[in-house]
C-alpha cells in the first residue's frame, strides 16, 4: 500500500487529469475544425431558421 | 408504437405504466403518512398525498375519456404551454420573495415577527433561491428544451404521457422544497437545502426528464444533432451526477425527515463548492446556453454566427467548468494546490465564455436594425452582454488576492445577481416572449410597447441592484480589513453593517423594478394568450418533415 500515498494519488490525478481531459478536448478541436465537416456544421448553423407551422412572428 | 395504434387503443402503454406508477406513489406517501412520528415528515406526507392522490384522479378521468393517447404526427406543445405559465407564476413568487428579503435586510424589523418563524429571513433567504433558481430557471430550461429538442430534431417527445410527468412531478418537488424551507426542514446545504426524500423524489423525476430528452433525440429525423441539444444534455447529465453526489446522505430513519450528510469536513466543503459552482455552470449556463442557440438565431432569422465555434465553445465548457469549484474556498482548509486549481481554471472559463458570448451577437450580423426594431431581440442581447460581464467579473474574483477583498461581502451578491437577473432572466424572458405566439398561434405580442417598459425597467433595476452592491461589498470589505495603529480592527461587524444601508435600500428598489417588470409581462402575456388567433390555425402543430439536402449530406 506504499504507493496510494496522499502525494502520488494527488500527482496521478494532476497530471493523469491534465493529460487525459487535454487530449479529449484537442480531439474535440479537431473535430470542429475538420475541413470536410464544414459543408455540414454551415447546414446546421441554418436549423432553427427553418419554418414550421407555428412560425407566425 | 404506430400512429394508428395509438389511436385506436386509446390507453396506451406509457399512460398505463404512469397511471400505475401515481397509484403505488399515492398508496406509499399514504401508509408513510399513517406510520410516521415525525411532525415534519407527517406534514410532507400530507403535501405528497395532496400530490399523487389529485394526480391519481386526474388521469383516470383522462384515461377514461381517452385523453393520454399521443398524435405522433404532431408535436407534444400541451406540456412546453404549461411549463411557459409555470415558468411566469414562478419568476413573479421568486422575484417577490427575493424583494421581501431585500427589503428585511434594509429594514430588519420588517416582516418579522418573532412568533412566526417563517417569516424569519433564513428560512425565506432559500425560498428565494430555489424560486428563482430551480422554480423560474428550472421550469424555464424544461419547456424550453422540449421545445427545442422536438423542433430540431424534428421528432414528437419520446414517453407518451411521461412528459407531463416531469413536468408536475417538478412542481411537486418545488411544493415540497419551498414548504419544508419556510417549515424549517432543511438540510442546509446550499442551493441543495432539501431533504433526502425530496433529494429522491427528484432524483425519479430527472431521470425521467433524461430519459424523454435522451428518447426525443434517438427518434430524430436530422442526422446530425444541434449544437443546443448538446447543452441541453450536459445541463441533464451533470445535474443529475451532482445531485447524486451532493445529497449523499443517511437519513434519521426510513420515517423522519432529518439525515446526516455522508460528508464531514474540507471533503464536505469541498462537495459542496463543486456542487454549488456546478450548478451554476450546468443549470444556470449550460442550459441557457442552448436556449442562446436557439432562440437568437430564430427571433434575428440569422444562422447561428459560426457553428464551429460553438462546437468548441461546448466542449471547452464542460471541461473546464467542473473545475472551478473550489475558488469558494479560498484561505480555508482546503489544500493550497486544490485552490489554485480552482482559480486557474477559472481564469481559463474567460476563453469560453467570451467565444460564445461573440457567437452569440454576431449572430446578429446583419440584422443589427432589430436591436432598435425588436425589444424582444434587444432583451436577449442585453442577456448575451450580461453573460459576457459576470463571466469576466467572475473570474477576476477567483482570483485569490482579489477574493480576500470580495469574499462574503455584497460584491459576490452583486456578481451573482448580475449573472442572474441580466443573464440567466433575460435570456428566459426573451424565449418566453417567442415562445407565447409560437405556442398559442398568435401573429404577435399583445403589445410591443409594454416589452419596452418591461425591458426598460428591469435593465435600469438590473443596474441600481449590481451598483449598489458593488458600493457596498467593495467599502464592507475594506472595512472587515482595516486595523488600528495598535493592531485592533477598526471596526465591528454591526458598524459595517449599518454603513450598508442605503446600498440595501438601492438594491430593495433595484429588486422591485425588476419585479415590476416581469408582473408586466406576465400581464402582456396574458393578453397575448386571449387575442383572437388566426382562423386557419389549429394548436398542435404537425412535426417538420427534414429538408432533403440535410438529410442527403449523411
Amino acid at each position: 500500500m506504499s504507493g496510494l500515498t496522499y502525494e502520488a494519488v494527488a500527482r496521478f490525478a494532476q497530471q493523469g487529469g491534465t493529460i487525459y481531459f487535454g487530449l479529449i478536448f484537442i480531439a474535440g478541436l479537431i473535430y470542429a475544425l475538420w475541413p470536410k465537416h464544414k459543408e455540414a456544421f454551415d447546414r446546421l448553423a441554418h436549423l432553427p431558421l427553418e419554418k414550421d407551422e407555428s412560425d407566425h412572428v | 408504437m404506430t400512429q394508428a395504434a395509438s389511436k385506436r387503443d386509446g390507453a396506451p402503454f406509457d399512460a398505463i405504466a404512469l397511471y400505475t406508477f401515481t397509484g403505488v406513489a399515492a398508496l406509499l406517501s399514504i401508509l408513510a403518512t399513517a406510520f410516521t412520528q415525525d411532525p415534519s415528515f407527517r406534514f410532507h406526507g400530507y403535501v405528497l398525498i395532496a400530490g399523487f392522490v389529485t394526480a391519481f384522479f386526474a388521469m383516470s378521468l383522462a384515461l377514461g375519456a381517452g385523453k393520454l393517447s399521443s398524435d405522433q404526427s404532431r408535436y407534444a406543445d400541451g406540456v412546453i404551454r404549461a411549463g411557459v405559465i409555470a415558468t411566469m407564476f414562478w419568476a413573479v413568487v421568486g422575484l417577490l420573495v427575493g424583494v421581501v428579503i431585500a427589503a428585511q435586510l434594509s429594514w430588519p424589523t420588517l416582516f418579522y415577527f418573532p412568533e412566526l418563524p417563517f417569516l424569519n429571513f433564513g428560512r425565506l433567504r432559500p425560498l428565494h433561491t430555489s424560486a428563482v433558481i430551480f422554480a423560474f430557471g428550472g421550469n424555464a430550461l424544461i419547456a424550453t428544451s422540449f421545445y427545442v429538442v422536438q423542433r430540431t430534431c424534428k421528432a414528437r417527445l419520446a414517453g407518451g404521457a411521461w412528459p407531463w410527468f416531469v413536468f408536475w412531478g417538478y412542481q411537486l418537488f418545488i411544493v415540497l422544497a419551498a414548504t419544508g424551507y419556510v417549515a424549517g426542514i432543511t438540510q442546509s446545504r446550499e442551493y441543495a437545502e432539501p431533504e433526502w426524500y425530496v433529494d429522491l423524489w427528484l432524483t425519479i423525476v430527472w431521470v425521467a426528464y433524461l430519459l424523454v430528452f435522451l428518447g426525443t433525440i434517438w427518434k430524430r429525423k436530422e442526422p446530425h444533432i444541434y449544437v443546443a441539444n448538446w447543452f441541453y444534455l450536459a445541463f441533464i447529465v451533470t445535474i443529475a451526477i451532482l445531485h447524486l453526489v451532493n445529497n449523499a446522505a443517511v437519513p434519521v430513519g426510513l420515517l423522519e425527515a432529518k439525515s446526516y450528510s455522508a460528508f464531514s469536513g474540507v471533503q464536505d466543503a469541498l462537495t459542496q463548492w463543486w456542487y454549488g459552482h456546478n450548478a451554476v455552470g450546468f443549470f444556470l449556463t449550460a442550459g441557457f446556453l442552448a436556449m442562446m442557440y436557439y432562440f437568437v438565431p430564430k427571433r434575428v432569422e440569422r444562422p447561428v454566427y459560426s457553428y464551429r465555434l460553438s462546437i468548441v465553445h461546448f466542449w471547452s465548457l464542460i471541461f473546464i467548468y467542473i473545475w472551478a469549484g473550489p475558488h469558494h474556498l479560498h484561505y480555508t482548509a482546503l489544500p493550497q494546490w486544490a485552490q489554485t486549481l480552482g482559480m486557474t481554471f477559472s481564469i481559463m472559463l474567460w476563453m469560453p465564455s467570451w467565444g460564445g458570448m461573440i457567437n452569440g451577437l454576431m449572430t446578429l450580423s446583419g440584422a443589427w436594425d432589430k436591436l432598435r426594431t425588436d425589444p424582444v431581440v434587444r432583451m436577449m442581447v442585453v442577456a448575451i452582454a450580461f453573460y459576457g460581464m459576470s463571466t469576466f467579473e467572475g473570474p477576476l474574483m477567483s482570483v485569490r488576492a482579489v477574493n480576500a477583498l470580495s469574499h462574503y461581502t455584497d460584491w459576490t451578491i452583486g456578481h451573482v445577481h448580475s449573472g442572474a437577473l441580466g443573464w440567466v432572466g433575460f435570456i428566459s424572458f426573451g424565449a418566453i416572449y417567442c415562445l407565447v405566439p409560437w405556442l398559442w398561434k398568435k401573429d404577435r405580442l399583445y403589445s410591443n410597447a409594454l416589452v419596452e417598459w418591461h425591458f426598460w425597467i428591469a435593465t435600469t433595476g438590473i443596474l441600481l441592484y449590481i451598483a449598489a452592491m458593488w458600493v457596498s461589498g467593495i467599502m464592507e470589505g475594506l472595512m472587515w480589513r482595516e486595523y488600528t495603529p495598535q493592531g485592533y480592527l477598526a471596526n465591528a461587524f454591526v458598524e459595517t453593517v449599518a454603513a450598508k444601508h442605503i446600498e440595501n435600500v438601492i438594491r430593495t428598489i433595484g429588486g422591485l423594478m425588476y419585479l415590476s417588470g416581469a408582473v408586466i409581462m406576465a400581464y402582456n402575456l396574458w393578453r397575448t394568450v386571449r387575442l383572437p388567433s388566426p382562423a386557419t390555425s389549429e394548436l398542435a402543430t404537425p412535426i417538420a418533415t427534414p429538408t432533403p439536402a440535410l438529410a442527403a449530406a449523411e
